[in-house]
């Protein structure tokens, strides 16, 4: 299948609007292994036919490791310069796979006077789980496997999104497994606040570490996560407890994409 | 000489008053030298927020065992000392249990249910001792534990053994004397517990019953007050600040960082963009950021008063658990100490900062600030709804943007935002190189 990534300035050149904007948000759009999870996702909003659109080179960073680590101008001049160009395309809907763009856009922008409607990629693909767009005929390869999820804090806490992630894994009629700490008690991967971007102070444990011992101890062979920074730190883990001949981490939307064989 | 008695209640209620007027007018205003922030909306939402929270206790039960005892000790604290009206107006006029004929029987189950009460605190400050003395749970044995805090919460936990032990000598002795049929000892039939004590006091004359008995209820309305005072100065002033504390709730996601709207107008003005007020004479800016106590807002402020130490955010703080420096209580309990260093300081005629201390460097340092993954545990795990990441948060604004002093790789960050878009250094140009890569896909 031909897989149609269209710009929103293309549409527009159109005289079109999308139904929704997918922002990518820079791990998706540079990190290697995030930009299986852009894929994955796109492959499933051309085969659910949805009206989406990127902003392609004119996106830009969010702000929200820059606000993070203290830096308040450097956010607000992201955060005007994106409100910018969303509205000069008269943006209404953003979707996106990382926790991280959606709690900025979602909570921060409107102040600075960016008023979209923004979901996370779990959200929307509940959705269309819920709508009958996306249905998996008896499970399909994922079917009985060990799955966990591990809580993004910006979805879970910062957002009160537990569920909707939960849902999409229904839909793969695994066998899902909770971590000690999960939902409101999940433990970080480490990475938020702007930790993805320094070394970790002095102590006696890596926190991803920390985490991703709790996520095998449930015995699942796959570790699910909608998160770019979890993605990386829940990789790392896996690989320091040699671990990644068995135990795979994966994107919701890879997951369902690979269940779809799309 | 027959009203001595009154005029000496009347005395100690006064002293015991000023001293403690005197104290909240402290805490009050040095609550007030925080910055202004407004939380005048959703007054619904908000009421709401600290009956859940404060009155029903909501958050506590996410950890049973400790809420369950926690909530004897609750429930009596407000029943019980219901019965201090009894002891007040007895005090004043000079009677002695006021309310026993008035009420009759329902007195004497009234009384039988707070001295029910009594001894579920009883049987709740003895566990709290053990959980803190001998089990040694993990989160009472941090490093910012030692010490006075330490003392604070065992003092705390005796007091009320104390005064609930008061109680029952005063209902044993009493009953005595009732059985005695001793002038002035209203018949007020059997109170359960207290009455399995009466043994203890069996041999003594009436006289030495009637001094005991005196001794206890003295011993007990003084050991309240003293305890009213004492709470203003430790850690046990959540019992008062939980319930403003929680009205005050930050209701926005928590995700959600406080704006800067200096910053705002700033960064329109270079931008050419419209700025709100732009006649406005510019606002005196202060810092960016907090570097010390009153750079801080009020409600920072009133947090660490309201915060009773008990460590549930810093048993769940990733960084903590990894064994790194932060610790979101201690940040807590920093803040209030310097803050009550500066009221004191300010109380003198002096200013903040002029002992040339600060928060940040003095109390907290960057390394504890640094450590923060801004996952939001320890603000979920609080059960009066504190917000220790919000004073992080600003710290590392003030690092930032005043001292230009983070950690070279957020510099590093910060460049690459600013010169290719992207935390990282990859070329923006590249930005959109997945969707060729997608196309070319088999």
């Amino acid at each position: 299948m031909e897989y149609n990534v269209p710009t929103v300035a293309d549409l527009v050149a159109k005289g079109e609007t999308p139904e929704v904007l997918f922002w990518v948000g820079c791990a998706g759009s540079f990190d290697d292994r995030y930009k299986r999870v852009t894929k994955a996702f796109v492959k499933i909003l051309n085969h659910v036919g949805t009206k989406f659109a990127v902003l392609g080179p004119e996106e830009t960073c969010t702000g929200d490791p820059a606000r993070r680590a203290g830096n308040e101008f450097l956010f607000q001049m992201q955060a005007m310069a994106n409100i910018q160009v969303l509205d000069g395309y008269g943006i209404k809907k953003i979707v996106t796979a990382c926790p991280h763009c959606f709690n900025t856009i979602k909570n921060e922008y409107p102040e600075l006077g960016g008023n979209y409607e923004v979901v996370h990629h779990s959200t929307f693909l509940q959705e269309l789980i819920d709508q009958g767009k996306i249905t998996i005929e008896g499970g399909g390869s994922f079917k009985g496997k060990k799955i966990t999820f591990h809580d993004s804090c910006y979805l879970g806490r910062a957002n009160n999104i537990y569920e909707a992630p939960r849902e999409v894994l229904k839909v793969l009629d695994a066998d899902l497994v909770e971590m000690k700490r999960c939902k409101t008690k999940g433990l970080c991967c480490g990475a938020g606040g702007a930790q993805m971007f320094k070394d970790a102070e002095k102590g006696n444990k890596e926190i991803n570490i920390e985490r991703t011992e709790e996520a095998l101890a449930t015995g699942a062979k796959i570790i699910a996560a909608g998160c770019p920074f979890c993605m990386t730190m829940m990789t790392d883990g896996v690989k320091n407890k040699e671990k990644e001949s068995e135990v795979q981490v994966k994107d919701l939307a890879e997951l369902i994409a690979e269940a779809k064989e799309l | 000489m027959q009203y001595l008695p009154q005029i000496a209640f009347l005395a100690v209620f006064a002293v015991f008053g000023y001293f403690i007027y005197q104290r909240i007018s402290r805490i009050k205003s040095n609550i007030l030298l925080g910055q202004y922030q407004d939380f005048s909306d959703n007054s619904g939402d908000r009421w709401q927020t600290m009956l859940l929270v404060a009155f029903g206790q909501q958050k506590m039960f996410k950890r049973l065992i400790p809420a369950t005892f926690h909530f004897f000790i609750y429930v009596g604290f407000v029943i019980i000392n219901l019965e201090v009206l009894e002891f007040v107006l007895d005090g004043l006029f000079g009677t002695h249990r006021l309310f026993a004929p008035l009420l009759g029987a329902a007195y004497t189950f009234a009384l039988n249910f707070f001295e029910f009460l009594a001894v579920l605190v009883v049987l709740a400050c003895v566990v709290f001792l053990i959980r803190r003395n001998v089990l040694k749970v993990e989160r009472f044995t941090k490093p910012e534990m030692k010490g006075w805090p330490a003392m604070d919460g065992n003092l705390i936990l005796i007091i009320e053994v104390i005064l609930m032990a008061a109680i029952f000598t005063m209902n044993a002795t009493d009953q005595l004397l009732q059985e005695a049929g001793h002038d002035g000892y209203p018949q007020t039939g059997k109170f359960f517990f207290s009455s399995l004590f009466m043994p203890l006091f069996d041999g003594l004359s009436v006289s030495a019953l009637v001094v005991v008995e005196r001794v206890a209820w003295w011993f007990h309305i003084i050991g309240i007050l003293a305890f009213a005072l004492y709470v203003t100065y430790s850690k046990h002033l959540h019992i008062f600040m939980a319930f403003p504390n929680t009205y005050f709730s930050r209701l926005h996601a928590k995700g959600k960082m406080e704006n800067m709207p200096v910053v705002t107008n700033e960064v329109k003005m270079m931008l050419g963009m419209p700025v709100e007020n732009a006649d406005a004479p510019p606002a005196e800016v202060g810092r960016f950021g907090a570097k010390d106590a009153i750079d801080l807002s009020w409600k920072n402020l009133m947090e660490s008063y309201a915060c009773t130490e008990c460590g549930r955010c810093t048993s769940e703080c990733p960084a903590n658990l990894t064994g790194k420096q932060l610790s979101p209580r201690k940040v807590m309990m920093d803040t209030r100490d310097r803050i009550e260093e500066i009221g004191e300081a300010v109380a003198k005629g002096g200013t903040a900062g002029e002992d040339g201390k600060a928060l940040l460097g003095d109390y907290i340092t960057k390394e504890e600030i640094n450590a923060c993954t801004s996952c939001n545990a320890c603000v979920e795990a609080c059960p009066v709804n504190i917000n220790p990441l919000d004073i992080i948060l600003q710290m590392r604004r003030y690092v930032a943007m005043e001292e230009s002093g983070s950690p070279a790789s957020w510099n590093a960050m910060f460049q690459n935002v600013e010169t290719n878009f992207a935390p990282w250094k990859f070329a923006p140009t590249d930005r959109f190189n997945w969707a060729d890569e997608l196309k070319t896909e088999k």
